[in-house]
């Protein structure tokens, strides 16, 4: 546990010195939820009913981003090399990097949470079901990001081919996220819960994928 | 560790095609079977209906039937391609081998072909009968949409590494992580009952005529023989591409060691014309 600690610690506190999420990722969620309610003609009403589906693209968006930038500390100063001569097992610098990771976002739902209350009007009527969809998401996201984030390094196309590869593999997650959010929110009938489960199974696949492979690709990273 | 390679039995060089006596038969076989299918699809067949006995309403698919015997083959054969893909993944992470990688490769490439074609006889199909080209609330269609795009980013990815053992690695990451949605999609239409309009598989409880489970099994056969005609194609061509690689690094290897003795004489030659002529040993 140490080592995951001094790893999700190291990449916090490169955030809170660099504060590149802070100033630049966040304020892109934000931009995106502003863009959404301009594209859609300032509807109220239209943009309640979407929010969930909203809320969760604005996140994968700048979790994007997020991920990339876990990525690039890594890629300066031959950093990966120093995490494989650390002497820590593959699994361990993979759940170090998908919790840093998973930390910055949901501090960036939490923003975008209070961007739809305050923007669209939106009610989270069941708290409990949308914390823990969101954790569950979170954790899913972070985990096929950390891996795919590794896949892309060493590449001249990084930036583009990482949105090419993360996205489709995340569309069952934001699906299920979005009905989770529909029930938590009220805005359509459907049992959130059940698609809490298939969040959290997502979460487990993906989590485990990556703490066995991370030490395969990482060698070349 | 590095990938384990297998000495070439031609040389790229050498090699002027990529089929032979076998992909030959093969390929005429499978000509032979598609112009039998279109037969038994177009002519042998009969359409879709059923004749209410209360009301006398005619209903059923009527002609729009006879494009479930390219469909329902080709979807067959997506999920056989990228199984193929995965198993070849698996062999690449566990045994090292080029062969698998290239073998990998090759059946997602032709998997994203029939997978495209899946979705495109889906859309044509689906505009009679379900009055659309497109339902997004059809689980199936979007779940295999996902899969085509998961496999473009594969093919896409694939092609961003120039290292043939960093690839073959990455990419069998990339191939096994997108092979968790076959089973998705395959079973989607039993987990989301209430959320697709596409049918339950009624070929293993043997509920379709005689004739239509024929034409059905044989589409089935045929598409399969044009899969495995493409995919030793594309494998060839790729174990060429691969034997280029090597042997073009090879041959380039060898001719910078020819160099290197002119070389460093004229590096020499040039060091000593520049040394000062009044140069004198203390």
């Amino acid at each position: 546990m140490r080592e995951i600690w001094a790893l999700t610690r190291k990449d916090l506190l490169i955030e809170a010195r660099s504060k590149v999420v802070a100033t630049q990722v966040l304020p892109f969620a934000m931009v995106i939820l502003i863009l959404f309610g301009l594209a859609l003609d300032a509807d109220r009403s239209s943009l309640r009913s979407f929010t969930p589906g909203l809320f969760w693209v604005a996140t994968l968006f700048a979790g994007i981003l997020a991920i990339q930038r876990s990525v690039s500390v890594e890629t300066q100063s031959s950093a990966f090399e120093a995490l494989r001569l650390s002497g820590a097992p593959g699994w361990k610098l993979f759940a170090g990097k998908a919790l840093a990771v998973a930390l910055q976002l949901l501090a960036i739902e939490f923003v975008l949470a209070l961007g739809v209350v305050v923007l669209y009007r939106s009610n989270f009527a069941d708290p409990v079901l949308v914390v823990t969809a969101a954790l569950a998401a979170t954790i899913a996201i972070a985990s096929a990001g950390s891996l795919y984030g590794v896949l892309a390094v060493g590449m001249g196309v990084r930036d583009t081919i990482l949105p090419m590869l993360l996205l489709p593999v995340l569309t069952p997650v934001l699906v299920a996220a979005t009905r989770a959010f529909d029930d938590g929110l009220g805005t359509t009938a459907v049992n959130g819960w059940s698609w809490c489960g298939l969040l959290g199974l997502f979460a487990v696949v993906y989590g485990a994928i990556g703490a066995v492979a991370y030490a395969v690709v990482i060698e070349d990273a | 560790m590095p990938i384990a390679t297998v000495e070439p039995s031609t040389t790229a060089q050498e090699a002027v095609g990529t089929s032979s006596r076998l992909t030959k038969i093969l390929g005429f076989a499978c000509l032979a079977g598609l112009a039998v299918l279109f037969l038994l699809a177009f002519v042998l067949t009969d359409p879709d209906e059923r004749v209410d006995e209360a009301t006398n309403i005619v209903t059923g698919q009527f002609d729009a039937v006879r494009l479930l015997y390219v469909h329902f083959p080709v979807a067959i054969v997506t999920y056989t391609a990228f199984l193929l893909n995965a198993v070849g993944s698996i062999m690449v992470l566990w045994k090292k081998s080029t062969w698998w990688d290239i073998t990998a490769a090759a059946s997602a490439e032709v998997g994203v072909l029939f997978c495209g074609l899946t979705l495109v006889t889906g859309s044509i199909w689906g505009r009679p009968i379900w009055n659309t080209w497109w339902e997004w609330g059809d689980v199936r269609l979007m779940t295999t949409t996902i899969l085509f795009l998961i496999f473009v980013g594969y093919l896409a990815y694939r092609r961003t590494m120039t290292d043939s053992q960093v690839r073959a690695k990455r990419s069998a990451v990339v191939g096994l992580v997108g092979a968790i949605n076959i089973p998705i999609v395959y079973k989607s239409v039993e987990w989301w009952e209430n959320r697709t309009l596409h049918q339950q598989s009624t070929l293993a409880d043997l509920a379709v005529e005689d004739l239509t489970l024929f034409a059905m099994i044989f589409g089935m056969v045929v598409f399969l023989g044009v899969y495995a005609w493409l995919l030793i194609h594309r494998f060839r061509i790729g174990w060429l591409e691969h034997q280029a690689e090597t042997t073009g690094l090879e041959q380039a290897i060898a001719e910078r060691r020819a160099q290197a003795p002119d070389a460093i004489r004229n590096a020499v030659t040039q060091a000593r014309s520049s040394e000062p002529e009044t140069g004198v040993h203390q």
